[in-house]
């Protein structure tokens, strides 16, 4: 009898040696005469067990992880491909705390699945929300996703359904859909996550947001860092055009939409909407003043939906479930649910899909079980490199889009990065600069001069030169930066190194 | 007579100031508008303007540094930063478009404190040399800094900065100092927006930004020196090197380019009497503040050392030159001119008019000729360019000229290029021509169609492609014109409604029986011109189906044994599709010399009188012999080749030529140097000795566009006015020294100012009625027809119908030029003109402009190359049946196989010993685009050349000693 096995194909399950444990196990299954099928799934998100491998048994998936190769030869002396007993086994997956915890409904098939299945991906409820936008009015899709409550996912959190209104009101002879999968803050994993791990649900997103606002051709801009996802992402779009999913034909509607894949170039600059859409036309990458709204002139100077990864991947599930369901999760004015990824010094980092509302303390101690190094947490920065810092007295803060800007900080992509007691504050408000330094597209003056001229009183200040007067200046060109920045790489520079001030004065006074 | 050239100052003189307005973003010109309030002062808007243009307009001014009304917003600077009720932070201005009801803020606590902030960050990058920079007096940033109230640079100037890089001074002209850049990109944007060519890039990103023209320097960048990108600094970055040098100007006066028929408006900047700098002109209809390398920096020809300062005869040309006063001069010239017509008779002397020079010189001359002289041998050098544009397009349309203002190439949808390089020859229009081509956001480009043996740049240029190049063989125009128009007419594609309107039914019937013959369709002609049938059918559609279709051409088209035909037949395809008569259409010449069309509208032709009135036509002759007080002859006079061919047979004697180097800019040379010594009394006016006046008798020194008043027409028909900003070096205006000859002749002409002449132009002249200096320095420019109809001028000719009425269509049959290739001539040669240099050299070569081509070479195909045993940069002798010349081989794939190129900048080249004696069988425009010859593998010198250094040498020798330099060689 064969027995599938699932091992990971997702990068972090690659990076932890999960090719080299397939080789392992299809060696000795063939050595010991045992048939087995491997299935490259996406990750769990469990990501301090991977590679996590998953034998299929008639009562369940029973994991075991991490797997080196070095366990292989134990996990067959135990009978692993039966559900034999280990010290890697973590149990049956669908019972597991972390698991069960979340409420995944964009993660719903990530790490179940086969991502490159089409079968796979239709018989674990895809195409439902696509072939019901098939049957809707442009405008009808559009109101579901406004009632969806759904905020872009890429950190502004502007309100999804009404750039699409938007895109769809303006009349055109050609429109776009352009996700933006440049996933470039620090700490975060989760557009790559569905784009190793489902990436039908990523491009059925985007057909239903074509079908939606009129728009025939979407774009998708991947960064280069993310080879895996490439490889991945540019399979699926074959797979789903060979078999109508996209194309000029989508599911025999008679409708149009096909998708293109496009690679960026290295620049985190090119993460910013306007600077992304220069990019995908082959110019340099630089941010446009904005009006105009990309979503009246946008790619090519067309009305284009600009969506991350992460809002487009929601956009199925609301159609097939409604809009009403998808807002019945969350606080306020933020609905739905959002993958977290936990980072940094943690002792359980990966990707947790939750409601908004919960606190950072939930996140940080039930979820990720405090740091790995088992000192005490002293910093959390959310939201990426332009995110602020928030200290311990902070993290009963619920996470919603409001609730978090009226702390101070911003809830971004959904990055959390952890930071023990050994942390100096001082050197992370310079590493603010710095990155700011480094990634700035030099167009606009705050931001080109201001992030180099930031790093050289920070470290005036570190050397004690005239320290009161150089914080000052600090404040004073944090002030130019977030209100004379053009776009939000240099407006948001000064959050993670103003936080550090306020909450932590005492490291820049040694 | 020196009292009259030393009038006072025209009205458009004024002391110089730096501040001109500059609104910051381009003007919008949709017809709605909004208003808003600024600052509490409420102001209306065309939809589209930005918060920063409508404070400008409210008498507010917004900080700014990277914005300039020459270029679309960009938003980097953050200077321009206000407050807008009801908005979140602090929105750019120039960035931000109004909005109704809007209310903004532009001055406040905050808004300072920015301002502030920002400027503190661009000055601890930035050189404290203020007092010993350039810019010292003109610099924005320095302006910035004062507006914003910067007392200090609390980052110090220790950190990490831009202040130790090189400086770039490999241009003739500018220098870039990437010290003080500021990396506003409006060089970036200027390069790209304005001029279209690309040639700039900001490097790296972040800090490490920095602008680049490439991988070494500007002279070896893309860069073609147009100085849009010097234009648009706001610092002392990219920099004039006259300005280094001299300083900053105190007066400037608004005056005209004498270089091509674009007829760009200059700022001439002034210290006292000299040139520091010479500003394309924002106000300035043709060029709307553009300009490039010839009429923006090669303006040093004008006080070149070469110039002649003091009038000179001698009896022999082999004499000494001797230095006389005017009056000796001018007596003398008028007698040999009395004498030679007491012993030839009254029609063995005559004259040629300048291009180059005003409308009211010329005017003057062929006056002087017709009134004084008694005949009606004058000529000009149209002769030799676009005399076929005055003959096809009178004949078809009823008027000598375009149709179209420059504008117009905004409103159009296709473009087809015919036997013109507007990149090289018309700079400043194409790129114009290229913006429209790129087409923006709004709007898709325009499509193109080129037609010419060679690929020019326009065929392919950054965000510029052409739709279809036919590369036809040369000598084959009316050939592919023929099967565009059979494709029009059998495809069902002509515009009938329009054609039964406005064209002539009997013409057009013959016309369209003609055209339909299937000799004419594209593949019986596929062998004749080479162009494959598919691309022909293409682009006839594409032109024929464009809303708004435009034919823009040169001297490819004029300058062949059928020019007059090519002409008519663009008439035809344009007349057809319905492509006249509003703006985005029509049919255009791009004329070569800046007063070409002035020349012609001015009565320089032997057949007609101002306004292109036939002199046998006895009402005409009526109006002029009475204003003039002298009979004028019946009948037409002689042409320049004519002149040239009865000087040989001893008929013609004398020759007044004021402008024009006919020596070498005509073909054939060994025969024009032959009638030239034929002559007894050749009189040259020109600024330097040319190759001319090495045959002459008489030199009168001429005087620069710089140093007169007057006016030049380009070639959308606009007449613009030239201004003296400097006395005449030699003392006279070229007008007055006509009139002065006039007045020795015993034909006195009474003009206390050029204004007077063009007075008398108005009178006499049914399309210059409403034309005086008043009105052009009113109105900044007019394009004729100007009178009661047309009170301010005619943008666009033939709207309601066509001058002569109903539009004509004439047959257009192809016939080849006896010019063919053979086994002994089995390659084309074709002529024409590169970028840097301009017409015979004699201005550009005496300039810095020779950085960029300091010989002309003669562009071969590789492979043809190949079978001659040709390397790049070998010296190779070309020889047609008429004379052989000595020149270096470019390799290069623009050409086609079988077909070779050179210029004739340089007299040396000889390229014009080459030409034959072909022309045009209406109007004798020579052939030289079509010339049958060999090129072989050869090191030495040719025989003419030899000829022509020896002469040079000796001719050199004969000027005044310490008085001026020889020809420059």
């Amino acid at each position: 009898m064969t027995v599938t096995v699932y091992v990971p194909r997702d990068s972090a399950a690659l990076s932890m040696g999960a090719n080299e444990v397939v080789e392992a196990i299809v060696q000795h299954a063939t050595k010991s005469g045992q048939q087995v099928a491997i299935v490259r799934n996406g990750s769990r998100g469990m990501l301090w067990l991977e590679p996590f491998v998953e034998v299929v048994t008639p009562n369940g998936r029973i994991g075991y992880g991490p797997v080196g190769i070095a366990d292989v030869p134990s996990l067959f002396e135990k009978g692993f491909l039966h559900g034999g007993d280990h010290p890697l086994r973590q149990g049956f997956v669908a019972d597991l705390p972390w698991s069960k915890k979340q409420t995944r409904l964009t993660f719903a098939r990530v790490g179940v699945t086969d991502p490159l299945s089409l079968a796979d991906y239709e018989a674990n409820g895809g195409l439902a929300g696509l072939r019901k936008a098939l049957a809707m009015a442009p405008a009808a899709i559009v109101e579901e996703v406004v009632q969806s409550g759904l905020r872009g996912r890429g950190g502004a959190g502007f309100p999804a359904g009404i750039k699409w209104r938007t895109v769809l009101q303006t009349a055109a002879s050609q429109k776009y859909v352009a996700c933006n999968a440049d996933e470039g803050d620090s700490g975060t994993f989760s557009d790559r996550m569905v784009m190793e791990g489902d990436p039908f649900l990523l491009l059925e997103g985007m057909v239903i947001a074509g079908l939606a606002t009129g728009a025939t051709e979407g774009y998708v801009y991947l960064r280069s860092e993310y080879p895996d996802a490439q490889v991945v992402f540019a399979t699926a779009i074959e797979r789903a055009r060979a078999a109508g999913w996209i194309g000029a034909d989508v599911l025999g509607s008679g409708r149009r939409f096909d998708v293109h894949l496009r690679i960026g170039a290295g620049a985190y600059i090119c993460g910013e909407e306007t600077a992304m859409l220069e990019s995908l036309e082959g110019k340099r990458g630089m941010v446009r003043p904005k009006p105009p709204l990309p979503a009246i002139a946008g790619l090519w100077g067309k009305p284009t939906v600009i969506n991350n990864v992460m809002t487009l991947a929601s956009v199925p599930w609301i159609l097939a479930h409604g809009g009403a369901a998808y807002a019945a999760h969350g606080v306020g004015r933020s609905k739905g649910t959002l993958p977290f990824q936990l980072a940094g010094n943690v002792t359980h980092g990966g990707l947790v899909e939750v409601p908004f509302g919960i606190t950072l303390k939930e996140l940080l101690y039930d979820f990720g079980g405090g740091t790995a190094s088992g000192r005490p947490i002293r910093a959390v920065q959310v939201g990426g490199p332009l995110g602020a810092y928030l200290p311990p007295s902070r993290f009963d803060t619920p996470l919603d889009y409001e609730a978090f800007a009226a702390a101070g900080g911003l809830v971004g992509h959904g990055g959390v990065v952890v930071f023990d007691d050994t942390v100096d504050m001082r050197k992370q408000a310079r590493y603010a600069m710095e990155f700011c330094a480094i990634e700035s597209c030099g167009k606009c003056t705050p931001c080109r001069i201001g992030s180099t001229r930031g790093v050289e009183v920070i470290d005036r200040i570190a050397a004690g030169e005239k320290r009161d007067a150089n914080v000052a200046l600090l404040r004073d060109l944090c002030a130019t930066l977030t209100h004379g920045s053009l776009c939000a790489m240099g407006g948001l520079t000064p959050m993670p190194v103003m936080s550090a001030l306020q909450h932590w004065p005492e490291d820049f006074a040694r | 007579m020196r009292g009259l050239a030393n009038r006072e100052p025209g009205p458009r003189q004024t002391m110089y100031s730096n501040k001109v307005i500059d609104h910051g973003t381009p003007a919008r010109t949709a017809p709605a508008t909004v208003s808003l309030q600024i600052d509490g002062v409420t102001v209306t808007v065309p939809v589209g303007t930005s918060v920063m243009r409508a404070a400008v307009e409210a008498g507010r001014k917004v900080p700014k540094l990277c914005a300039t009304d020459s270029l679309e917003a960009f938003g980097s600077c953050r200077l321009c930063l206000v407050e807008i009720e009801g908005r979140r932070g602090y929105p750019a201005s120039c960035t931000t478009p109004c909005e109704p009801g809007m209310k903004v803020k532009t001055q406040s606590k905050k808004l300072a404190d920015l301002r502030r902030g920002v400027m503190e960050l661009y000055i601890s990058d930035h050189p404290l040399d203020c007092l010993t920079c350039p810019a010292n007096g003109n610099c924005e940033l320095q302006d910035m800094a004062g507006v914003v109230g910067l007392r200090e640079v609390r980052y110090g100037y220790e950190g990490e900065n831009h202040l130790v890089q090189a400086k770039d001074a490999s241009n003739p002209y500018f220098t870039f100092d990437a010290t003080k850049c500021i990396v506003c990109s409006r060089c970036v944007r200027a390069c790209e927006e304005v001029q279209g060519t690309f040639a700039l890039t900001v490097q790296g990103r972040g800090f490490d930004s920095k602008i680049a023209s490439g991988p070494t320097n500007f002279l070896d960048s893309e860069c073609v020196s147009c100085g849009a990108c010097v234009q648009a600094c706001p610092t002392a970055t990219l920099m004039e090197k006259s300005i280094a040098e001299q300083g900053q100007p105190d007066r400037v006066v608004d005056t005209t380019c004498a270089y091509c028929g674009v007829g760009c408006s200059f700022r001439a900047e002034m210290k006292g009497n000299d040139v520091v700098r010479m500003v394309p002109h924002k106000d300035g209809k043709a060029n709307h503040g553009h300009s490039c390398v010839k009429g923006r920096f090669a303006w040093g020809y004008a006080t070149h050392p070469d110039r002649v300062k003091k009038p000179m005869i001698r009896s022999k040309i082999t004499d000494p030159w001797r230095e006389v006063t005017w009056d000796e001069a001018i007596a003398y010239a008028a007698s040999e001119i009395r004498r030679i017509q007491g012993k030839y008779g009254v029609a063995s002397v005559g004259g040629i008019t300048s291009s180059r020079c005003t409308n009211e010189e010329t005017y003057l001359v062929q006056k002087l000729v017709r009134a004084a002289f008694g005949n009606n041998n004058v000529d000009t050098c149209a002769r030799v360019c676009h005399s076929p544009t005055g003959y096809g397009l009178k004949t078809t349309l009823g008027e000598s000229a375009g149709t179209q203002d420059f504008d117009s190439v905004d409103d159009t949808d296709c473009v087809i290029v015919i036997g013109a390089n507007p990149t090289d020859a018309h700079p400043v229009f194409a790129s114009r021509m290229k913006r429209r081509l790129r087409g923006d956001t709004s709007r898709p480009g325009a499509g193109l169609i080129v037609i010419d043996p060679r690929r020019i740049d326009l065929v392919r240029t950054p965000h510029v492609e052409a739709d279809f190049h036919l590369q036809l063989q040369p000598g084959t125009n009316v050939a592919v014109l023929n099967a565009l128009a059979h494709v029009v007419v059998t495809e069902g594609l002509a515009k009938d409604d329009y054609v039964r309107e406005r064209c002539d039914l009997g013409d057009f019937a013959k016309w369209k029986a003609f055209i339909a013959l299937p000799k004419n369709s594209p593949e019986a002609l596929e062998k004749v011109t080479g162009v494959p049938a598919a691309s022909i059918r293409g682009a006839a559609r594409l032109y024929a189906t464009a809303k708004n279709g435009a034919i823009y051409y040169g001297l490819g088209v004029t300058e062949h044994s059928q020019g007059s035909t090519t002409v008519m037949g663009i008439a035809n395809l344009a007349m057809v599709t319905g492509n006249i008569g509003r703006p985005g259409v029509g049919v255009n010449p791009l004329r070569g010399q800046n007063n070409v069309q002035g020349s012609c509208d001015m009565g320089s032709f032997p057949h007609e009188l101002p306004g292109y009135r036939h002199v046998s036509d006895p009402a005409v002759r009526a109006l002029f012999g009475t204003a003039w007080g002298v009979p004028i002859q019946d009948e037409p006079g002689l042409r320049i080749p004519n002149m040239f061919d009865a000087a040989i047979d001893g008929s013609f004697k004398a020759l007044y030529v004021q402008g024009e180097d006919i020596a070498q800019s005509d073909p054939d040379t060994r025969h024009v140097q032959h009638a030239l010594e034929s002559l007894e009394c050749l009189i040259v006016q020109d600024i330097f000795v040319n190759e001319t006046a090495k045959y002459a008798h008489v030199f009168l020194p001429g005087s620069s566009f710089l140093e007169k008043d007057g006016t030049f027409t380009n070639a959308e028909r606009r007449i613009n006015r030239v201004r003296k900003v400097m006395p005449p070096l030699a003392g006279l205006g070229d007008w007055e020294a006509t009139m002065a000859l006039a007045k020795a002749l015993g034909y006195p002409m009474h003009y206390d100012h050029p204004s007077q002449i063009m007075d008398e132009i108005a009178r006499l002249t049914p399309t210059f009625t409403g034309v005086s200096y008043e009105k052009l320095d009113r109105l900044g420019s007019i394009q004729w027809p100007c009178n009661d109809k047309a009170p301010e001028g005619t943008p666009v000719m033939h709207e309601q119908e066509f001058v002569r009425g109903k539009g004509k269509f004439v047959i257009t049959d192809y016939v080849a030029t006896p010019e063919r290739t053979s086994q002994r001539f089995p390659l084309i040669l074709t002529t024409g003109r590169i970028l840097s240099q301009y017409n015979v050299g004699a201005q550009t070569r005496r300039t810095q402009n020779t950085a960029w081509h300091a010989a002309d070479v003669l562009e071969i195909h590789p492979h043809d190359a190949e079978q001659r045993g040709i390397q790049d940069g070998d010296a190779v002798s070309v020889v047609s049946r008429k004379g052989d010349t000595t020149l270096r081989a470019v390799l290069s794939e623009r050409m086609q196989p079988g077909v070779v190129y050179t210029t004739f900048h340089h007299p040396e080249s000889g390229a014009n010993v080459v030409t034959t004696e072909n022309s045009d069988w209406a109007t004798n425009c020579p052939e030289y685009k079509v010339t049958a010859v060999q090129v072989v593998a050869h090191a030495k010198k040719s025989e003419w050349q030899r000829e022509f250094d020896d002469f040079a040498d000796r001719q050199e020798s004969l000027l005044p000693k310490g008085a001026l330099k020889g020809e420059a060689r």
